[in-house]
């Protein structure tokens, strides 16, 4: 960091005073002094700590260790010792020549409460554990006065989305940084897509279609030794509590264009889904489709699919219906007319990679106090969109967005703890309680 | 160390094929050909034939491809040409068949999920005569994360996206199923089966005018690939060797390769060491009439991988390779069982 940006003592001072207000106002742990910022100790390298050390929260350390400002990992946190060693050898292979992988065995935090002391020592606190740990450890890293990557769906319960919601406020008033890994925000493709969209374009949007049909994800095998929280950890995907299922964990990303395009997020939804094909143990509790329709405001109803199928038509994408036209992301990122002609077409060939793009902006905005990046509030409200899905699918009836929003449900367990029961178990068959549409509560 | 002698057989297998299919037909009896690897006949007829996976519906044609001797690379008269296909030399070419179409989804998604293959076994024949392969001896793609059609179409569509080592496992499995050596051509194979006799530089001739008879390239396309054989073929029968999808070959890519060689070398290879870069032929729906040359080399990147969000990266899918697809061939004479065993390659991890 040779060449600070000519506003960046400015930028320190507003920040001072902003966390002073903030320590006054009892926002900050007490143990933990304001200086524990790079940027008001005066330190110039940016300490970034990994909160959840699985493939994609190692690709996202990669990803802020490969910006251009002076930044070093200095602390990693996991559940388990065997994933914090992957990550931090696979760390090590691509960024050990750099010097900017720094993390001693006693910045090594394994368990569930780890996190606490991974955070303390950075400046910039990357969340990728599984979702359910997300509205946590953001709280935890905004009362800590950090600047936040966290990957999405930022929760996956209503108590989680309020609290994210919550702290995103916190965030901006203590002027710390938050994007969130909805990467599309931060792709040229949707970039151009989306101005030529609020521009007026395609007309009016009246309806649309989103997608993300896919053949499913990994599965880990349970293991002779293992309790039943630490099977649920190492098959997160398939627990609600850790996952929200997948139509939040990877279908939030089409939900969340439909709501960037709308410039709205939805009323109510309706929809349906189930157990099709992935009915066995191994697949904990989620569903392996959903199909939702979303209500806006203005009347806009956009439908919603997710599917974890082999052997079936994949997509994902997104498809939206205006007065003049018709946008898609399909195959190829384009605008039509209703007969079919194209208007604009996106040529992506030599674009930036959105992933490392995003951390770009993150250490830029913080080293030069440019711009404040707030991603949380819409990343929380997207994340609620997936969830009133999800509520919908399970419920099989219209749930609206302020009872929704309003529950009280929570997944989070009473105790995390390797030999604690999580929220669900298995029954004498091995099998997980499943819901059953038309039965299930989800308020 | 592994893999260094790994490489040395991979070497010997192309040079050395002949004559280690005419001592392992005299030597080895016959009950040993039965295993794995080994082909079902060695004295087949150099003609046309369809191929139906075994256990399915699914089938392609292979073309018989004469061996013989060509010019590689491009004169440095040609239009358009880049520095790396050159110096021209003459090489030796075996004979081989080639799939007269690229790799389609509904060949590659038979390797891709398991289930998908017991279910189709099942339906047509029974498990038995599907020679289904054991998970220890061919592995599989983990599930792709994405739709890795990118809503360019599945059936009769060309297979993309996948790794140079998911190919090459495809390879190793159909030939499991199969008992016929199927892999990768190298990058003088392709280029030759290409040319197909001509020295221009299209098959079709020089001028880049007449290529909507024969290919998909950027300007006749609607930003994606179309189904594969719907443009007219090469002299010799082949289908979208220019254009529609990028062709994995089995070369490391290196620009000076041509000057390495003498001339009459016989089916030189570049045997990779490196992840990056390897080399694709042909151009696709993504490119211009340049790129789609008979000459034209293109360097995989490690950008093809850039929105893998996981370290370590796929060893299976390039999430950013939607132009890359293969087609595959098989020797006229095949290597032995020993060889084909070292012929496959073990993954290099992609941090």
């Amino acid at each position: 960091m040779k060449n600070f940006e000519p506003n960046k003592n400015i930028n320190r001072r507003k920040f001072v005073k902003s966390s002073a207000a903030a320590a006054a106002g009892g926002m900050f742990l007490s143990h933990l002094p304001v200086s524990a910022s790079a940027f008001v100790g005066g330190n110039e390298t940016l300490r970034v700590a990994l909160i959840g050390c699985g493939g994609r929260g190692t690709g996202a350390a990669a990803q802020a260790l490969s910006v251009k400002e002076d930044v070093k990992l200095v602390a990693m946190a996991d559940a388990f010792r065997d994933r914090l060693d992957d990550s931090y050898e696979n760390l090590m292979k691509k960024h050990g020549e750099s010097g900017r992988v720094d993390v001693p065995e006693e910045h090594k935090f394994v368990g569930f409460d780890g996190y606490k002391n991974a955070i303390a020592l950075a400046d910039v606190v990357l969340l990728a554990t599984p979702p359910g740990f997300r509205p946590i450890h953001f709280e935890e890293a905004i009362n800590q006065g950090k600047h936040v990557f966290m990957e999405k769906p930022v929760a996956v319960d209503a108590p989680g989305v309020r609290k994210v919601l919550d702290v995103a406020q916190k965030a901006k008033q203590n002027k710390l940084n938050v994007v969130v890994g909805l990467q599309r925000h931060y792709q040229n493709s949707y970039l151009e897509l989306m101005n030529r969209i609020h521009a007026g374009e395609i007309g009016d949007i009246v309806g649309g279609q989103v997608y993300w049909n896919s053949s499913g994800v990994w599965v880990r095998e349970r293991q002779p030794q293992q309790t039943e929280m630490e099977y649920q950890m190492r098959n997160w995907y398939y627990f609600t509590w850790l996952c929200g299922d997948h139509i939040m964990e990877q279908h939030i990303h089409n939900i969340d264009v439909a709501n960037w395009a709308k410039q709205a997020y939805p009323v109510k939804a309706q929809g349906m889904g189930g157990r099709e094909v992935r009915t066995g143990k191994d697949h904990g509790e989620i569903f392996d489709h959903h199909f939702v329709e979303f209500h806006y405001e203005d009347g806009t109803m956009i439908n919603s699919q997710c599917r974890h199928q082999e052997g079936c038509m994949n997509k994902v994408s997104e498809s939206l219906v205006g007065t003049k036209g018709r946008a898609t992301t399909d195959g190829a990122t384009m605008i039509s007319d209703h007969s079919g002609k194209t208007l604009w077409k996106h040529r992506g060939k030599n674009d930036p990679n959105p992933y490392q793009v995003e951390h770009d902006r993150l250490f830029a905005a913080i080293v030069s106090g440019d711009e404040l990046l707030a991603d949380a509030e819409n990343g929380a409200k997207s994340t609620m969109t997936a969830l009133l899905g999800r509520m919908a699918t399970y419920s099989g009836k219209v749930v609206t967005w302020e009872e929704a929003l309003n529950s009280n449900m929570s997944l989070v367990p009473q105790t995390f703890s390797w030999d604690a029961n999580p929220p669900v178990v298995p029954g004498p068959d091995g099998k997980y309680p499943i819901p059953v549409p038309g039965k299930t509560k989800v308020i | 160390m592994k893999r260094s002698k790994q490489c040395y057989a991979q070497l010997n297998l192309l040079n050395r094929a002949l004559i280690i299919v005419l001592v392992s037909v005299v030597l080895l009896p016959s009950h040993r050909i039965k295993s794995l690897w080994s082909v079902k006949e060695k004295n087949v007829a150099f003609e046309p034939y369809t191929e139906t996976i075994p256990g399915s519906q699914v089938s392609f044609d292979m073309v018989p491809i004469q061996g013989g001797e060509y010019m590689m690379g491009s004169p440095s008269s040609e239009d358009k040409r880049k520095d790396d296909e050159g110096p021209q030399v003459k090489v030796g070419i075996e004979p081989f068949w080639m799939a007269s179409t690229e790799t389609t989804w509904d060949m590659f998604e038979i390797f891709v999920f398991q289930e998908q293959e017991k279910r189709l076994a099942t339906e047509s024949g029974g498990l038995e005569s599907a020679n289904i392969p054991s998970v220890d001896a061919v592995s599989r793609p983990t599930p792709p994360y994405l739709d890795m059609s990118f809503g360019m179409g599945k059936y009769g569509y060309p297979a993309i996206c996948m790794t140079q080592y998911s190919a090459q496992m495809f390879c190793k499995w159909l030939t499991a199923k199969t008992g016929v050596f199927y892999r990768l051509p190298t990058e003088a194979e392709w280029e030759y089966a290409c040319r197909a006799g001509t020295e221009t530089a299209y098959f079709f001739g020089d001028d880049p005018a007449d290529i909507d008879e024969y290919a998909w390239y950027y300007d006749n396309t609607y930003g994606g690939y179309e189904k594969v054989g719907t443009k007219k073929p090469n002299p010799w029968g082949l289908y979208d060797m220019h254009g529609n999808v990028s062709e994995w070959t089995l070369d490391q890519y290196n620009p000076e390769f041509y000057a390495s060689l003498g001339d009459g070398v016989k089916v030189p290879y570049n045997v990779p060491t490196k992840l990056y870069p390897r080399t694709v032929r042909g151009g696709s729906y993504d490119d211009d009439p340049e790129t789609l040359r008979s000459a034209s080399r293109i360097p995989s990147n490690p950008r093809w991988k850039q929105q893998d969000p996981q370290i370590p990266k796929s060893n299976w899918w390039h999430t950013d390779a939607r132009h890359v697809g293969f087609r595959i061939i098989r020797p006229l004479n095949p290597p032995a069982e020993k060889d084909i065993e070292a012929f496959w390659p073990e993954p290099i991890e992609d941090i």
